[in-house]
């Protein structure tokens, strides 16, 4: 088994309010892993410090066996430069809760603009490829269509093609259906399900204990920034043993 | 008190339509009668007063001089307000830079340019040589290669583009930070986890979007760039207001040439007015998903359809 993300003992604070408190944990490659938990867990934060988006201020976090955020050279830690920091979030796909589209670009030019612009692809195998991605998610007919004008559900799942465009050996979901109509929920879970069939490590940030339960190799129950117990989805949702996970999912069940 | 409370659910298309008599705002009526009585003195004043003379005003409106001096002050806003433009955006990022000097000296240069009149400024450029008698390229505090006296470059012109740009930078600087700051911040993550470094991500996700809340300030700030100009007749650039004091101190027609001035100045304001409107128009696109608003020409069209049916308009329209 390799392994896409360990974190060992990772910890994160914003001035006094510690929001990570020595998350230790492992993703497999090919796994998915399902984090759950109240608001102000840190389950974003720690989500956001995979991709860089935040630094740690303790511990150790590896991505594909590679430190994140710093090189170690001898025992002396270096930052990484920008330019270094952008090459590796090219490799890992975040899907937000609040979508966050380019609003001036169509839905296939969202997809399609990181390729070109980043990867330096040819416009034309770009667009080709945005369409097809479109398509992989159920809205081929809206290639040329502006995000205002599409569905919560619909921009999430553009939102998920332009992720995948970059073609991501990790993907981060931060409560990707939060924000979404009940109604809508359903047609962006299908996307991540298939996403998790064709073999994608995913890291899943999210409130659906069903979908947890379908999809997850392993849960993740957090609160008040640690990892309060991890297992099989039955093993955390059906028939959880720590007293604050029952109390949770009491609540949300 | 349980008991549903939908009464039908067929589609009812039988609905009867409301026809009611409008209620009178006589105090309308009141108020538009005041307006145009007022309107009427001011233009009586003007067309009847005998101290102007209106064919004095038709003879200068497309005399030569009058027209390179409008020429010219078409020259002067126009580069003042690229100059204005360019500045504001380089400001404006060092405004908002993590580089706390950076921040510093763009706030300094706002600070100064936006705290001393304009008028002023002109002339402090305009006598920039009795503390700079000389400029040259070289390397500082070691050789000159080339220099020449300060009044040789910095002539009117020069000065009032300089001057006018320079000021412009600093009320620019400001418009372009609001409108980088209206991007929501989730546009900045979602750019930074695609990969893209800060500078494309400006230019590609920020910039763009930024524009739409950008340019109608700025269409106000190129109008009153239009006026501004007329400023530098202190230091006789020869654009349109000094070419009319130049006529009228030789014939004492204040009043017709000053006409003359005002007229040109409304024509031009006049055509960018229209302008603004169509490239507002333009970067509203894909903006919003409610319909663009209409073009004044579809308005008057509209008006002329609603003349022409005087009957109480009752059910929702075509």
């Amino acid at each position: 088994m390799t392994v896409m993300v360990e974190a060992q003992k990772v910890r994160k604070h914003f001035g006094h309010l510690q929001v990570l408190r020595g998350i230790s944990l492992q993703v497999p490659t090919g796994g998915v892993v399902c984090l759950i938990g109240p608001s102000g867990s840190g389950k974003s934060t720690f989500l956001r410090c995979i991709n860089h988006l935040e630094k740690i201020d303790g511990g150790r976090l590896y991505v594909d066996g590679e430190l994140v955020g710093y090189k170690q050279k001898g025992d002396k830690l270096y930052e990484l430069k920008d330019s270094e920091v952008c090459n590796k979030r090219a490799e890992i796909g975040m899907v937000f809760q609040s979508f966050n589209l380019f609003p001036h670009l169509t839905a296939r030019e969202n997809v399609a603009i990181a390729p070109m612009r980043v990867k330096h692809e040819s416009k034309a195998a770009a667009a080709e490829r945005a369409v097809e991605l479109l398509a992989r998610v159920g809205l081929a007919d809206k290639a040329g269509v502006y995000p205002r004008q599409l569905s919560g559900g619909q921009q999430q799942r553009v939102a998920i093609a332009r992720a995948m465009a970059m073609e991501p050996k990790l993907m981060l979901f931060d409560e990707p259906t939060s924000a979404l109509d009940p109604e809508l929920v359903g047609e962006v879970l299908d996307v991540i399900l298939k996403l998790a069939e064709d073999g994608m490590t995913m890291i899943v940030v999210t409130h659906e204990m069903g979908f947890a339960r379908e999809v997850a190799s392993s849960v993740v129950f957090m609160d008040g920034g640690c990892a309060v117990e991890s297992g099989t989805p039955n093993e955390i949702i059906t028939n959880p043993q720590h007293e604050r996970t029952k109390s949770f999912l009491s609540k949300v069940l | 008190m349980s008991t549903p409370v939908v009464l039908g659910t067929a589609e009812d298309s039988e609905a009867e339509s409301i026809v009611a008599i409008p209620v009178r705002h006589y105090w309308r009526w009141v108020g538009a009668v005041a307006c145009l009585f007022v309107a009427f003195l001011v233009v009586r004043l003007f067309a009847l007063s005998p101290n102007i003379q209106w064919s004095d005003v038709w003879h200068y409106v497309a005399a030569r001089p009058i027209l390179q001096g409008l020429e010219l002050t078409i020259v002067f806003t126009v580069f003042a307000m690229a100059l204005g433009v360019a500045l504001g955006v380089v400001i404006a990022v060092m405004r908002m830079s993590v580089n706390p000097v950076l921040s510093a000296v763009s706030w300094f240069y706002i600070w100064l340019f936006r705290g001393t009149p304009l008028l002023l400024q002109i002339l402090i450029l305009y006598n920039i040589a009795l503390i700079l008698p000389r400029v040259g390229i070289g390397i500082p505090y070691t050789a000159v290669w080339s220099s020449t006296a300060t009044n040789n470059i910095m002539t009117a012109a020069v000065v009032a583009v300089l001057a006018l740009g320079l000021n412009e930078g600093a009320y620019m600087a400001e418009i372009v930070r609001a409108g980088i700051q209206v991007i929501d911040h989730g546009q900045t993550e979602a750019g930074l986890a695609l990969g893209m470094k800060r500078s494309l991500l400006f230019r590609l996700i920020v910039l763009p979007q930024a524009m739409r809340a950008i340019i109608p300030p700025t269409g106000n700030e190129l109008i009153g760039m239009l006026k501004n100009t007329s400023l530098v007749s202190v230091i006789a650039a020869e654009e349109l207001l000094t070419k009319a004091q130049i006529i009228y101190a030789g014939n004492f027609k204040v009043i017709e040439l000053l006409i003359v001035a005002a007229f040109w100045y409304l024509l031009v304001t006049t055509v960018l007015t229209f302008g603004q409107f169509y490239v507002e128009r333009h970067y509203a696109r894909g903006a919003s998903n409610r319909a663009l608003p209409p073009t004044p020409l579809q308005r008057l069209k509209a008006q002329f359809r609603w003349v022409g049916a005087r009957v109480p308009r009752t059910g929702g329209g075509e």
